[in-house]
């Protein structure tokens, strides 16, 4: 059983960040009812595609976001619609929305009307930059939002533009602290009866986040030293990124301790002079040379995999920049049964990365596929207490499908 | 009746270290629980609380600003007490100090446990092992306990002992070879720590969530999240790609995974690039409606008639050429005036602002997300990020500013643990009780 088995989530996110924040409730044993317009969530329409063939069952991008969910179909542009939230509402613990601020007032079916249904449970919307803020109304991409809200500035080289992330890392990451939201939401619910609607805002999350942006804020309230790219020839000593034998490594300064760094070259007489020791000469841009002397012929006689096991037996921090193909082959997480099968109906089987994290006493699993649009929205309809007849009403109005 | 903080009544006992446990009990504590943060005045935790506990001046000159701007570029009375690398992530946390080391000490965090619902730690594998601190040990003290343990890349499998901070994470999960410029090697990728934050708001959640199954079934548990496990999300487009169609990704810098053109980084009017004044819009085209406005912005008319360029595709198959013609547009414009026009025309679009600038924004201000507080120790008046949960009826607020070492020892003693006078004058004797790291560390 999961750990949150029986909690009810309405949801009406679309794209990454409240799909993903609704998909790790779904994991753990929420019933997510995932309510698509009479198109779909728009990521149905994106890739990567089975086959690379545009298909709204076989996109890569939804069948991971919306893995352990049930879909129903519900125009909320119709009259009736509203009739059909207000039965879905009755059901839910918690609703989850990431429309555009204003969207879902629009739509008749807002805070109020939920509050004024159900007064315990909350409404938590996602959105670009909040319900209130002066850019309430700006659109926003993972580029754009992360540009603004975190770091990007100082990341990649002076001579160049900044450079984001890869994919959508950054609405991944607001996706798994908008969960930490709706699972407070639920503690509020049922231990105080009370509801509220919860206004994240992903840029918000990004500002307040724990990847280096406050570090660079802080640095300026303090110091006034500002956070730039550096120089693509910058010298210095375990800065980042080295070439080796077959790819690259990761030898990033802060942390290193020296005595293992020697360690693992199986050199102790290299870098032996007592001015290695001196505090921040691991920050020395004059000792480069030196070092880098010593290092780059030893990097480019071992592949990554080797100097990540000598690393690893000297205990020093290294990590091998792995391609995804050898990720998905790698014995470690193989071993571990991090891999989890899925079998879909459309789409076919495949395997996808698995759990988040490993609860031992309520383990992770995959219970259902992403589901295909309104597969589910009959049982939905009789779940949230529709008779038949109406049901039937219902479809052929064409307010669901 | 009182409202409560969601989570308020639930309290953590924070042995972590560094970044990914350190947000994840920072969320828990915004968001109301009572998180008890677990210091030993014997041992400066790596990085944590600084690089040195009493760095000096001129050290802190030669060190990166992340590391070394310290309040006016001086170290102060306590210099691990506003480490500027983890100031931020030290609001709405209690202190005390115990030396784990010691038999009475390690007693002393056990019979914290027995007060508490839940353990949080990102220690390198078996450093709490070697301690004698492992979830059975915690059990001994409150049966129905939850751990949550953080490690790289998890208790078991070949690269369990190996030592990682984010950095070597991303790297080791694809992370670094992925993300930045299509035409430089990975040697120009910049560390970002975004697995820190990933794996950091997952254990918050998975305490919740074991909190939430303890309080139906009585029973705790052990929680183990692997940080490179969990750090797949973030490439998943990658990773689905390569199992649906066996493609392994390639680096994208700053154009969209699904396709979308343009999108980029373009060059506005700004100042000297040595003091950070280099000024940057991004930009998101994702509609060709979006596309036929940004060219009446850029006023170029004869790229709105070219017919190719009306759809996606013929816009990616020419990137490069309507890039070119982005940047001149942009180049002589102030980064928030074509912010402003890009975004009234319904085109996605931001500054990539520059950390200096996060406090005078019009929407931080807005939302009161940089607010002025001060500290235990008296090193001025400072602007710190606040909690970015805006919830109305339990406002989630700094209740605590980033808290000092050992500044909650009396309450965490006396009225937590309930040890008695004569016992806490005894660990005081002993070194227990500090505000201050031990001398002999430098």
């Amino acid at each position: 059983m999961g750990p949150i088995d029986g909690v009810r989530v309405l949801d009406l996110t679309v794209g990454i960040a409240g799909p993903y924040a609704t998909r790790l409730l779904a994991d753990y044993g929420a019933d997510v009812i995932k309510v698509e317009r009479p198109s779909g969530d728009f990521t149905r329409g994106l890739g990567p595609f089975r086959g690379d063939t545009p298909h709204p069952e076989k996109s890569g991008t939804f069948l991971y976001f919306n893995t352990n969910k049930r879909s129903i179909v519900l125009d909320l542009r119709a009259t009736a619609g509203a009739g059909v939230m207000a039965a879905l509402i009755e059901w839910a613990d918690v609703v989850v929305e990431s429309f555009k601020p204003g969207v879902l007032e629009r739509f008749g079916v807002g805070w109020d009307f939920i509050h004024g249904r159900k007064p315990a449970i909350s409404l938590v919307s996602i959105s670009n930059f909040g319900q209130e803020s002066p850019y309430r109304d700006y659109e926003g991409t993972e580029l754009t939002l992360y540009g603004f809200g975190g770091e990007m500035f100082s990341m990649g080289v002076a001579e160049r533009e900044p450079v984001m992330m890869f994919g959508t890392a950054a609405l991944v990451e607001s996706g798994a602290a908008a969960a930490n939201a709706v699972m407070a939401s639920l503690f509020l619910t049922h231990r105080q009866g009370i509801g509220q609607h919860v206004d994240f805002s992903i840029v918000d999350s990004q500002f307040g986040g724990a990847d280096r942006r406050h570090v660079a804020s802080i640095a300026v309230e303090f110091a006034g030293r500002r956070t730039g790219r550096n120089p693509l020839d910058s010298s210095g000593v375990l800065r980042g990124v080295y070439p080796c034998a077959d790819g690259y490594v990761e030898f990033t300064g802060a942390g290193t301790r020296l005595d293992r760094f020697r360690e693992m070259l199986g050199h102790p007489e290299w870098l032996s002079d007592p001015r290695w020791d001196a505090p921040g000469a691991i920050f020395q841009a004059d000792n480069a040379a030196e070092f880098d002397g010593n290092f780059y012929p030893w990097l480019y006689q071992h592949t990554k995999k080797e100097i990540w096991a000598k690393a690893r037996d000297a205990r020093v921090l290294c990590g091998p920049l792995f391609t995804i193909d050898e990720l998905v082959a790698d014995h470690h997480f193989r071993e571990r049964g991090f891999w989890a099968a899925v079998e879909h109906p459309v789409a076919g089987s495949f395997e996808m990365p698995g759990r988040p994290f490993i609860m031992n006493a309520s383990p992770w699993e995959v219970h259902r596929p992403a589901p295909l649009l309104g597969q589910h929205t009959r049982e939905i309809l009789s779940d949230a207490g529709i008779a038949t007849d109406e049901q039937d009403r219902l479809f052929a109005a064409g307010v669901v499908a | 009746m009182t409202q409560h903080l969601p989570l308020e009544g639930i309290r953590v006992v924070d042995l972590c270290v560094v970044w990914a446990g350190t947000f994840a009990t920072l969320l828990l504590g915004d968001l109301g629980a009572e998180v008890i943060k677990v210091e030993n005045p014997f041992v400066l935790p790596p990085m944590t609380r600084g690089n040195r506990a009493r760095p000096t001046k001129e050290l802190l000159a030669a060190t990166p600003a992340s590391a070394g701007a310290y309040p006016g570029g001086e170290p102060g009375p306590r210099a691990w007490n506003y480490n500027p690398t983890f100031v931020s992530l030290y609001r709405n946390k209690k202190s005390f100090t115990v030396d784990w080391r010691t038999d009475e000490g390690r007693d002393i965090v056990g019979r914290l446990v027995a007060k508490s619902d839940a353990v949080v730690e990102n220690n390198a594998t078996e450093t709490l092992e070697k301690l004698g601190i492992t979830y059975d040990w915690l059990r001994s003290y409150r049966d129905n306990i939850i751990m949550v343990r953080m490690a790289a890349y998890g208790a078991s499998g070949p690269y369990a002992q190996a030592r990682a901070l984010g950095v070597h994470l991303e790297s080791v999960m694809g992370h670094t070879l992925l993300r930045g410029y299509r035409d430089l090697d990975p040697t120009s990728s910049t560390p970002i720590f975004s697995g820190d934050y990933l794996a950091g708001a997952q254990a918050a959640l998975a305490v919740q969530m074991a909190v939430w199954h303890r309080d139906r079934t009585g029973q705790g548990q052990l929680v183990e999240l692997s940080q490179a496990e969990n750090a797949s999300a973030m490439l998943s487009q990658a990773f689905m790609d390569y199992t649906l169609n066996g493609r392994s990704a390639g680096r994208l810098g700053n154009r969209s995974y699904y396709g979308f053109a343009p999108q980029g980084v373009f060059p506005c009017r700004g100042g000297d690039p040595a003091e950070c004044e280099d000024r940057w819009i991004s930009i998101s085209v994702i509609s060709d409606e979006q596309w036929r406005n940004l060219c009446e912005l850029m006023a170029r008319p004869d790229l709105a008639a070219d017919a190719e360029l009306a759809t996606n595709a013929g816009r990616a198959s020419r990137q490069d050429e309507i890039e070119a013609a982005i940047a001149s547009w942009t180049r002589v414009q102030d980064d928030y005036s074509v912010f402003h026009r890009l975004q009234a025309a319904g085109i996605p679009s931001a500054p990539v602002l520059e950390g200096s600038r996060v406090f005078d924004d019009p929407h931080t201000q807005a939302r009161g997300l940089y607010q002025p507080q001060t500290l235990y120790d008296d090193i001025g008046t400072f602007r710190y990020v606040q909690p970015f949960y805006q919830m109305p009826e339990t406002p989630i607020t700094t209740r605590q500013a980033p808290v000092a070492m050992g500044e909650h020892n009396d309450y965490v003693y006396r009225d937590v643990i309930g040890v008695s006078e004569a016992e806490y004058d005894d660990l005081k004797s002993r070194g227990h009780v500090s505000m201050d790291f031990d001398p002999s560390i430098p």
